[in-house]
């Protein structure tokens, strides 16, 4: 019984996907501020990446948003699992001596690619988020070969709030320059050069370190956590 | 839609699939994390850089640590 209500339930759920999507035009002309920003963004932010440009300047504030719901979400992960002192004597398994080596070669790449991400975020795919996300991988794969070794987790509350009251503190610096919250103060640039578009870039690698420092943060409590 | 979209989507549906019947969870997360990376193939190959990247490295990469590690921690074996 339960099965076939499960069932009915999936159906109809299907059927309401089914009939939305049947709705949207794919592919068809985009609407006028989609067209704006394809057309025109280049031009008015600086920034090769449109995506980028979306992101961080046209809907910059919801950016801010997104970076709040991480750390708040960072939070809340470290008040439940927060230990203040381990009991004495507990011994955690070194990890292979594979997994060891791999660690010494792999992590400074893997840092950085992940900077590389987030300081080109407005000329190729990708940006702060996924920059940071691939530090906090670097992270990870650190504290599986060292289990015993629990560095930084100060460090990476720091860095976290540093770049957040970066953030913050740039869009303040937009409003007393008269260009609003988060807008761009600085000159753009030449096209496509590392050092362009405004406030873009200080602005991803704000998110960057930010965001890099949160997830480490979050994978760095799990682990500590028995 | 290409034939490498098609495969690339029917093997996500046997990903998906195998995630809800397994019963060791340690294989589901697997199976779950598979979704996500050949969701980002499928994001690439339809022109989402950006989409990619951020699925390859939190959903195939972050939220399958996440999940190992909360499983190792509880029961690996669903009752």
């Amino acid at each position: 019984m339960r099965k076939v209500l499960a069932l009915l339930l999936v159906l109809a759920v299907g059927a309401g996907f089914c009939a939305v999507l049947a709705k949207i035009p794919f592919g068809t002309d985009k609407v006028d501020v989609a067209n704006h920003y394809m057309r025109k963004g280049v031009e008015e932010t600086g920034a090769g990446n449109i995506v980028t440009s979306v992101v961080v300047t046209y809907r910059g504030f919801d950016t801010l948003g997104e970076v709040t719901i991480l750390f708040i979400v960072a939070i809340g992960l470290g008040a439940v699992l927060f230990v203040e002192k381990r009991p004495a004597g507990e011994q955690k398994e070194e990890a292979s001596l594979i997994v060891r080596t791999g660690s010494k070669v792999l992590f400074l790449p893997i840092i950085l690619l992940g900077v590389y991400i987030f300081v080109h975020g407005h000329l190729t795919p990708g940006g702060g988020f996924q920059g940071g996300a691939v530090m906090a991988s670097g992270f990870l794969l650190l504290y599986l070969a060292w289990p015993r070794h629990r560095a930084g987790r100060r460090t990476f509350s720091a860095v976290e709030s540093l770049a957040g009251v970066a953030f913050v503190a740039i869009g303040l610096l937009g409003v007393a320059c008269g260009v609003g919250f988060l807008g761009n103060f600085l000159p753009l640039g030449t096209r496509y050069a590392l050092l362009s578009a405004g406030v873009i870039p200080i602005i991803y690698v704000a998110i960057g370190l930010k965001v890099g420092a949160e997830l480490a943060g979050v994978v760095a409590n799990l682990m500590e956590r028995e | 839609m290409t034939i490498i979209q098609a495969v690339l989507i029917s093997l996500m549906l046997v990903a998906a699939a195998a995630t809800s019947v397994f019963k060791d969870l340690i294989s589901a997360v697997v199976a779950c994390a598979a979704v996500s990376l050949l969701a980002s193939v499928l994001f690439y190959l339809l022109d989402a850089p950006d989409v990619a990247m951020a699925e390859a490295a939190i959903g195939a990469g972050l939220t399958t640590a996440i999940f190992v590690l909360a499983v190792v921690k509880t029961q690996r074996h669903e009752g």
